[in-house]
């Protein structure tokens, strides 16, 4: 049953009396500046507010009621004690205008979020100021732009893409007003090398890679994609997206990147999904060092003792700028602190090694059941492709159906038709969080579904049937965009 | 199986060529391509004037799957685009060899294009 929205429930004249607020008289807001009319706001009592919502978050599919195995988004469980920390009161009332000298708590945990980031990627510095994972790429090719201009060499303008990346790889390269060379990957999912040499050139910025890839395979010549790169001028730009399978394990610095974005809400388990508030914390090696975008925290002493401050435009005049109002979403990165305090050094490493396993267990046991692997010669990293075409071909059932048909058996669908260049696919990551029962019944859950489709492909066509709502009209959504509640707008 | 009207050119970027009895040439995607991408939401035109290099960036079409460039077949001056496209991106599924064109150019040059015969060749070398 779908929930009325909140607007649809509204009475004139009905609202919750003890938190309407006293008109004040002498509020000191100029007559000219004050709003005519009122504003268009659903008149509720606080029980249909709080019943509206609640009913809201029951509708939730989320990490904390279902198994979320959507690829490439590192959906792992978020511990409680995270948020609690972050929400001490210490935290959460401190004002971002407030002086440094009231704020050391704080500023001593960002110190050390940068430099534990900095440890795990063997990078050498940290900037934690872009709000989210496309933020942080822009930050990044930004300040491999800003050094070459720097160098003098304006004319390197050409950022290298394989074409198994994230789509936002090339939207972040052309907002940089950088071109963008797309490269192929070869047939065992490792970047075509022959491809990359014809690519490089004069005109190279740099690349930019996801290792492990989007194909769930970990990038076996990246010393040696590394040297030509570097070699011909350019950098290497890392997405962090596909960290979790390597943390503790391999660092990006040690394999010749130059920058980095790292997703806090994916590897670093902060809650994402919904849009929610993210983080996408940027690393740099030396050579893009001047570059950071501002503020970063920066460490010294005074009066014998620790003291945290603000390094901005006056200590790195080279810098990209600021991302965000004050310096990225400040609870988002306390929760990555405390995650990372939690779990330490050797925590890390057991987060790679479990989502390792969990992933290269579950590919097996889908191969065992007769599913077809994309990369069928390869070892899964965090993440693996199970490709549909069969299914699709034979049972006139898709990758789509499937994903639907898992709503109706309690899983949240993987990752659909990305990477785009492999038919039918679902990419499958499902985390270190999830225990070994769990995935089997993920198995059985996909196999049922071919069991049905072989008997009645009408019936798994037309699912989800559970769920508040059924399949929703996504071309109808992208023509004819209608985001905005306004009067008189009809109920559906 | 997808439709391939006998008058027309086709490339294997799954476009199709129709040669005008003014000299000019249509360009719109095959009946192939518009199932491959799906429902179509958006379509981006060039300006009619624009010249076009061979194998250049002529159009985008975006689906709900995913956004994809339409390159140039041939080199020259576009003298027409269709306009209606922009309100109504669907036409190039409902109808792409027709109300779906995309394109009208003044070719500078030769094209290299396959006989429907070819295309369909070339299609059943795809699918393995």
């Amino acid at each position: 049953m779908s929930e009325q929205l909140i607007f649809e429930r509204s009475r004139s004249g009905r609202m919750a009396a003890a938190q309407v607020p006293t008109p004040a008289s002498d509020d000191g807001i100029p007559a000219a500046m004050r709003r005519q009319d009122a504003p268009i706001l659903p008149q509720v009592s606080e029980l249909q507010a709080v019943r509206h919502y609640t009913r809201l978050s029951q509708q939730n599919f989320s990490i904390d009621t279902h198994f979320y195995p959507l690829g490439s988004c590192t959906m792992k469980y978020n511990p409680r004690i995270c948020n609690s920390l972050a929400l001490l009161p210490g935290f959460a009332g401190r004002h971002p205008l407030g002086p440094e000298s009231h704020g050391q708590g704080f500023l001593a945990c960002m110190y050390d979020l940068q430099e534990m980031l900095a440890a795990v990627t063997g990078m050498e510095e940290f900037s934690l100021t872009p709000m989210a994972g496309a933020q942080g790429e822009l930050a990044g090719v930004a300040m491999i732009r800003a050094y070459h201009v720097a160098n003098g060499n304006e004319e390197r303008d050409e950022i290298i893409v394989p074409d198994a990346a994230h789509g936002t790889n090339p939207a972040t390269a052309t907002m940089c007003g950088c071109k963008v060379k797309e490269i192929a990957t070869g047939p065992d999912g490792d970047v075509d090398i022959e491809a990359l040499k014809a690519t490089l050139g004069p005109n190279t910025a740099g690349i930019m890679l996801t290792n492990p890839s989007t194909l769930g395979v970990f990038e076996r010549r990246i010393m040696e994609i590394s040297e030509l790169v570097h070699d011909a001028g350019g950098l290497l730009y890392y997405d962090g997206a596909n960290l979790n399978a390597i943390l503790g394990k391999a660092r990006p610095g040690d394999m010749g990147f130059d920058v980095i974005h790292l997703n806090l809400h994916k590897t670093f388990s902060t809650p994402h999904g919904g849009g929610g508030p993210g983080s996408g914390a940027v690393g740099v090696g030396e050579t893009l060092k001047p570059f950071l975008p501002v503020p970063v925290v920066g460490k010294g002493k005074r009066k014998g003792e620790d003291y945290y401050h603000w390094l901005t435009e006056t200590e790195l005049p080279q810098s990209i700028g600021r991302l965000s109002g004050f310096m990225g979403n400040a609870g988002v990165l306390l929760r990555a602190y405390v995650y990372m305090r939690l779990v330490g050094r050797d925590g890390m490493r057991r987060i790679a090694e479990f989502a390792t396993l969990n992933a290269n267990y579950l590919e097996k046991r889908l191969k065992e059941a007769g599913f077809e692997l994309a990369f069928p010669a390869r070892r899964a990293s965090h993440e693996f492709i199970v490709t549909l075409k069969n299914e699709a071909k034979e049972l006139q059932v898709n990758a789509m159906d499937f994903a639907k048909a898992l709503l109706d058996k309690g899983f949240h669908a993987p990752t659909t038709y990305f990477p785009l260049l492999v038919p039918e696919c679902l990419l499958i990551e499902p985390t270190e969080s999830e225990t070994k029962e769990m995935v089997d019944r993920f198995v059985d859950a996909l196999v049922e579904i071919r069991e049905e489709a072989k008997t009645d492909a009408e019936q798994v066509k037309g699912a989800p049937y559970t769920t508040p709502v059924r399949r929703l009209d996504d071309v109808k959504a992208a023509r004819q965009l209608d985001l905005v509640w306004h009067p008189g707008a009809p109920s559906d | 199986m997808s439709e391939l009207p006998g008058d027309l050119r086709y490339t294997d970027e799954h476009e199709w060529l129709r040669q005008e009895e003014d000299g000019s040439v249509t360009i719109g995607i095959t009946d192939h391509a518009q199932m491959a991408l799906g429902d179509l939401v958006y379509v981006e035109l060039p300006e009619v004037g624009q010249e076009m290099e061979p194998g250049g960036e002529m159009a985008v079409v975006e689906s709900v799957k995913a956004a994809s460039d339409v390159y140039a077949p041939i080199g020259g001056e576009v003298t027409a685009i269709n306009e209606e496209l922009s309100d109504d991106p669907e036409k190039i599924n409902a109808d792409p060899y027709g109300d779906g064109w995309i394109v009208r150019m003044q070719p500078s040059g030769d094209s290299e294009t396959m006989s429907p015969g070819e295309y369909q060749t070339f299609l059943d070398g795809l699918e393995d």
